[in-house]
C-alpha cells in the first residue's frame, strides 16, 4: 500500500501563482484495516470458499496495485447463497418486528463506530476522495440502517394495509459508485420488511460489502439472512435468474436494467430498477449565481461524476450565460484531482480503466461533434486513472454528450431562453432521475418543478440525499423508490393486498 | 481473601433531577417511600409547587435546542437512553420488583419492555412527519404542504396504577413527547417515585439535553394543579390523575388546563386495569403535536 504521495499531488493552479501552497494532508492507508489477499463470499453467516476456482482481482485505481483476489461466483456459489437466505427466511420474517429492529440498530451503530475504517477502505477500493467517503459516504450508510431499523416494527402505520407481508429471498445488485452506500440502500429496508438477502457487490469494488459481512457478524445477526457473493456480471445474472428468488433489486446501467425486467417478465419476482440518469441542472438568470457555482460544480464533479443522478446537463439561461461559465471556470480551476486518501483531494480516480475508456471515448465524440471542450490545467499522477474536470460548450440537444450518461467528470452546457424552453430542453431524454433548479423565484421553482419528469428536483441545492427522502427515477431511469417510507414498497408483498 | 464480613451498603440519596441537574427540593422536606408491603425503602424529595415552577422554566428553555434538533439526532439520543437503561438493568428490576411488588422475573421483564420502548419511540422522530405530515392536492396553483411540530412543554402526570406503571408506564408517557421535540415536567407516581428518579441518572448520561426531561417527585395534589393552570405549559398528560376528587383529578386538571387552552390527553377510563406492556400504538405520539400547513404559489 506504500505510495509515493509526492506524484500523487496535482499541482493547481493556485498553487503555482504561490499564493498558497497545499500541504498534502493524507489519511493513513493502514486505518483500512487489513486487506485479505484473497476473499470468498459470505453464505450463511460464514465466509466460505467458492466452488469454482476463477479469481478476480480489485485493483487500487489511484496507483493501479492490486488490492486482493476475489471469487468469481458460479452458478452453485449463488444457488448456495439463495439457499441459505431461503432457509433463514423463516425465522427472520417470523420474528417479531421489535426485534429485527434492534439488529439493524446494532448494524448501525457499528458501522458509526467503524466509519473510519470503512471510509478508508471505500477509498482506496473505489478511488473516490476521502473527504467524500469520510464526510458523505459513511454517515449516510448509518444514517440509511437507523431510519430503516426504526420501520421494522411500524410497518403497519406505513400506509401498505395491516400487517404488511416481506417477500422472501431478495436479490441485489450493486455499482460500484458508492459500495457501501448502495449496499446500505439495498439491505437495509429489505432485513427491516422481514426479507432475507444475497447481495452481489460490483466486480471492481467488492471489498467493504465483505467487511461489511464482518459487521452482520459482530451485530450477531442470524446466519443466512444477509449473503455476499462476488463476481461480475454473470454472477448477477445467475442471481436475478435465480428461480427461488422472489425479488430482484437493482441499480446499475440502463442496458442492464432493461436486460434483467426480459429477464423476469412472466416471473411472479417483484423488481425495482435504479438506472442510469442525465439530468439537467437548470441556472436561471435571477439566481444566486456564486451559490449556483457551487451547485454545478457538486453536481457534475462530485464523486468524479460517477453518479446516476448527476447533473451533465448545465442548462444555463442564454443572459446570464457568459458570466456563469466565467465563474464556473475560474471554480473548476480551483479543483483539486489525485489522490483520494488526501483530505483536499476534490476529485479522486476514475474508477476503472474500463469507465476511463468510456469517458475518454464519448468526450472525444464530444469534439468530432463539434462541442467546445474544455479542461483546466492540472497535473494528473502517473499511475491511476485519471480525468481532468471537463466542460463542453456549444453543446447540441443531439450530440452524444447531450444523449448518453458519461457517468464521469464532464459537463454538457445548453442554454435557453424562456422557462418553457428550459423544461421541454430538460425532459428531451429517454432518462429522469433527478434535476436541479436555480432560481431565487420561490413559484418558479414550484411550477418547473412541477412540469420536469424527473423523481428528485433539487432547488438551489444538488445531490441532497437522506434516509428519509425518496430516491428513484422516471422513465427509463428505472421504477420503485429507495428512502423514506416509499422505499419499504419495493420489499413488501403489497399485492396480496388488492385480492 | 478475609473472612466475609458484614458490609454496610452505601445508600443512594434520591435528588430531583432538574434542567439536568439533581437538586433536592427547594422545600428541604422529604417523604417516606415504602414498597407494598410497607417497608421503608428511602426517602424522596417533597417537590413543591415552586419546585415545579422551576421545571418549566427549564422546560421552557430546552425547547429551543430540542425541538430544533434533526429528527434524526433525536432518534439517536433516544436509542441512546435504552443503551443506557441495558446497562442499569439489574438497578431498575430491583426498584421495579419493590415499587409495584412483582417477583424479580417480572420485575426484569418489565425494564426490558421499558428499553424496547424506548427503541420505539427512537425510531419513530424521523418518520412521524411522513405518517402524520403530507402533500395536500388543493384546487389551485399551489404547493401545500402539512407538518407535524411539536407544541412545546408537556406536564406530565406519570402513572401511579397498572401493570407495569412504575417504569415502563413512565417510559410511555415521556419518550413519546420528547420524540417530536417538546420538552416536559414529569410529576413522578407519588408512592412509587424511585424509577423515576434514578431514570434521571440514566437521561443525564445519555446525551439528552438538559431541562428536556424533569422528573419531580412529591404530591400529586400540590404539583398536578401547579402544572395544569401555568401559563408556560402548552399540554398536559394526566396518565396519572388517579383520585377521583380533590385538585388532583382529572376533571379539574382539565378544567384548569382550559384556561390555557392546554392540549389534554385524558386517564384511561380505569388507570388501575391498564396494562403498560400492551403495545403503544400511535396516541400519545401524536397528541402533542401541531400540524402547520404550508401554502406557496406555483408559476412562472
Amino acid at each position: 500500500m506504500a505510495k509515493n504521495k509526492k506524484t500523487e499531488t496535482p499541482t493547481g493552479p493556485v498553487e503555482r501563482s504561490g499564493l498558497f501552497e497545499y500541504a498534502p494532508a493524507p489519511e493513513s492507508p493502514a486505518a483500512a484495516g487489513e486487506i485479505a489477499t484473497g476473499y470468498g463470499h459470505f453464505i450463511g453467516g460464514e465466509f466460505v470458499d467458492s466452488s469454482g476456482s476463477e479469481a478476480l482481482k480489485t485493483v487500487n485505481p489511484a496507483t493501479e496495485q492490486v488490492l486482493a483476489e476475489f471469487a468469481q461466483g458460479t452458478e452453485e456459489d449463488v444457488d448456495r447463497a439463495v439457499g441459505a437466505a431461503r432457509k433463514a427466511f423463516a425465522d427472520w420474517s417470523a420474528l417479531p418486528g421489535s426485534e429485527r429492529a434492534k439488529y439493524l440498530f446494532r448494524i448501525a451503530r457499528i458501522i458509526q463506530e467503524r466509519s473510519r475504517e470503512l471510509a478508508v477502505l471505500e477509498s482506496i477500493d473505489n478511488g473516490k476522495p476521502i473527504r467524500e467517503t469520510r464526510d458523505v459516504d459513511l454517515p449516510l450508510v448509518a444514517a440509511h440502517f437507523f431510519y430503516y431499523a426504526g420501520w421494522a416494527d411500524k410497518l403497519d402505520y406505513a400506509g401498505f394495509g395491516p400487517n404488511p407481508r416481506p417477500l422472501g429471498v431478495a436479490a441485489q445488485v450493486i455499482p460500484w459508485n458508492f459500495p457501501l452506500l448502495m449496499l446500505a440502500w439495498k439491505i437495509a429496508p429489505a432485513l427491516a420488511t422481514g426479507n432475507t438477502v444475497v447481495l452481489k457487490p460490483a466486480e471492481t469494488t467488492p471489498l467493504t460489502a465483505l467487511r461489511f459481512a464482518e459487521i452482520c457478524r459482530q451485530a450477531g445477526l442470524p446466519k443466512g439472512v444477509v449473503n455476499i457473493v462476488t463476481g461480475d456480471g454473470r454472477t448477477g445474472a445467475a442471481l436475478t435468474s435465480h428461480p427461488d428468488v422472489n425479488k430482484v433489486a437493482f441499480t446499475g446501467s440502463t442496458p442492464v436494467g432493461r436486460a434483467i425486467a426480459k429477464q423476469l417478465a412472466g416471473t411472479r419476482k417483484k423488481l425495482s430498477l435504479e438506472l442510469g440518469g442525465k439530468a439537467a441542472n437548470i441556472v436561471f438568470d435571477d439566481a444566486p449565481l456564486d451559490q449556483a457555482v457551487e451547485g454545478i460544480v457538486d453536481g457534475i464533479f462530485f464523486n468524479q461524476g460517477h453518479v446516476c443522478c448527476a447533473g451533465s446537463r448545465l442548462l444555463v439561461q442564454e443572459s446570464v450565460q457568459d458570466e456563469l461559465l466565467d465563474a464556473l471556470k475560474r471554480r473548476m480551476g480551483t479543483l483539486r484531482v489525485g489522490d483520494p486518501l488526501d483530505k483536499n483531494t476534490d476529485i479522486g480516480a476514475i474508477n476503472s480503466a474500463e469507465q476511463l475508456a468510456r469517458i475518454t471515448e464519448l468526450a472525444a465524440a464530444g469534439e468530432r461533434e463539434g462541442a467546445e471542450r474544455w479542461a483546466p490545467e492540472c497535473e494528473l499522477p502517473g499511475a491511476g486513472y485519471w480525468f481532468r474536470p471537463t466542460l463542453f460548450t456549444g453543446v447540441s440537444q443531439a450530440h452524444r454528450i447531450a444523449r448518453e450518461e458519461v457517468f464521469g467528470p464532464v459537463l454538457s452546457v445548453l442554454t435557453f431562453r424562456t422557462p418553457a424552453e428550459a423544461v421541454e430542453k430538460a425532459n428531451n431524454t429517454p432518462y429522469g432521475l433527478s434535476a436541479g433548479i436555480w432560481t431565487e423565484k420561490g413559484s418558479r421553482i414550484l411550477w418547473m418543478a412541477s412540469r420536469l419528469r424527473a423523481g428528485v428536483v433539487w432547488a438551489n441545492t444538488f445531490n441532497k440525499f437522506d434516509p428519509t427522502s425518496p430516491f428513484g427515477g422516471y422513465k427509463e431511469s428505472g421504477y420503485g423508490r429507495e428512502g423514506g417510507r416509499h422505499g419499504l414498497e419495493p420489499y413488501l408483498n403489497v399485492e396480496a393486498l388488492d385480492v | 481473601m478475609s473472612e466475609p464480613t458484614v458490609r454496610l451498603d452505601v445508600l443512594k440519596t434520591y435528588k430531583l433531577y432538574v434542567g439536568g441537574k439533581f437538586p433536592r427540593s427547594e422545600s428541604g422536606r422529604v417523604y417516606e417511600v415504602v414498597d407494598t408491603q410497607g417497608q421503608w425503602l428511602a426517602n424522596a424529595p417533597l417537590g413543591t409547587r415552586k419546585d415545579a415552577r422551576d421545571a418549566v422554566l427549564a422546560a421552557r428553555a430546552a425547547v429551543k435546542g430540542w425541538s430544533g434538533t434533526t429528527a434524526y439526532n433525536r432518534g439517536q439520543v433516544l436509542y441512546r437512553v435504552a443503551e443506557m437503561l441495558q446497562g442499569r438493568r439489574e438497578q431498575f428490576a430491583a426498584e421495579v420488583a419493590v415499587s409495584e411488588g412483582v417477583g424479580a422475573k417480572k420485575a426484569a421483564a418489565l425494564v426490558d419492555a421499558a428499553i424496547d420502548r424506548w427503541v420505539w419511540y427512537a425510531g419513530w422522530t424521523d418518520k412521524v412527519a411522513q405518517v402524520a405530515g403530507g402533500a395536500n392536492p388543493v384546487a389551485g396553483p399551489f404547493f401545500n404542504l402539512s407538518t407535524p411540530e411539536p407544541t412545546g412543554v408537556v406536564g406530565v402526570l406519570a402513572p401511579q396504577a397498572g401493570y407495569g406503571f412504575s417504569l415502563l408506564g413512565l417510559v410511555s408517557v415521556i419518550a413519546p413527547a420528547i420524540a417530536t421535540g417538546n420538552t416536559v415536567v414529569v410529576a413522578a407516581a407519588e408512592r412509587a417515585p424511585l424509577p423515576a428518579l434514578s431514570l434521571g441518572e440514566v437521561l443525564a448520561t445519555s446525551d439528552v439535553p438538559g431541562g428536556v426531561v424533569n422528573l419531580l417527585s412529591g404530591r400529586t395534589a400540590d404539583i398536578a394543579p401547579t402544572l395544569a393552570s401555568h401559563q408556560d405549559v402548552n399540554a398536559l398528560d394526566l396518565a396519572g390523575a388517579i383520585d377521583p376528587e380533590g385538585p388532583g383529578a382529572a376533571a379539574a386538571l382539565e378544567a384548569a388546563a382550559a384556561d390555557t387552552l392546554k392540549r389534554v390527553v385524558r386517564p384511561a377510563a380505569d388507570p388501575s386495569a391498564q396494562d403498560w406492556t400492551a403495545a403503544p400504538g400511535t396516541g400519545r405520539l401524536l397528541s402533542f403535536l401541531e400540524t402547520k400547513t404550508v401554502w406557496h404559489p406555483m408559476g412562472i
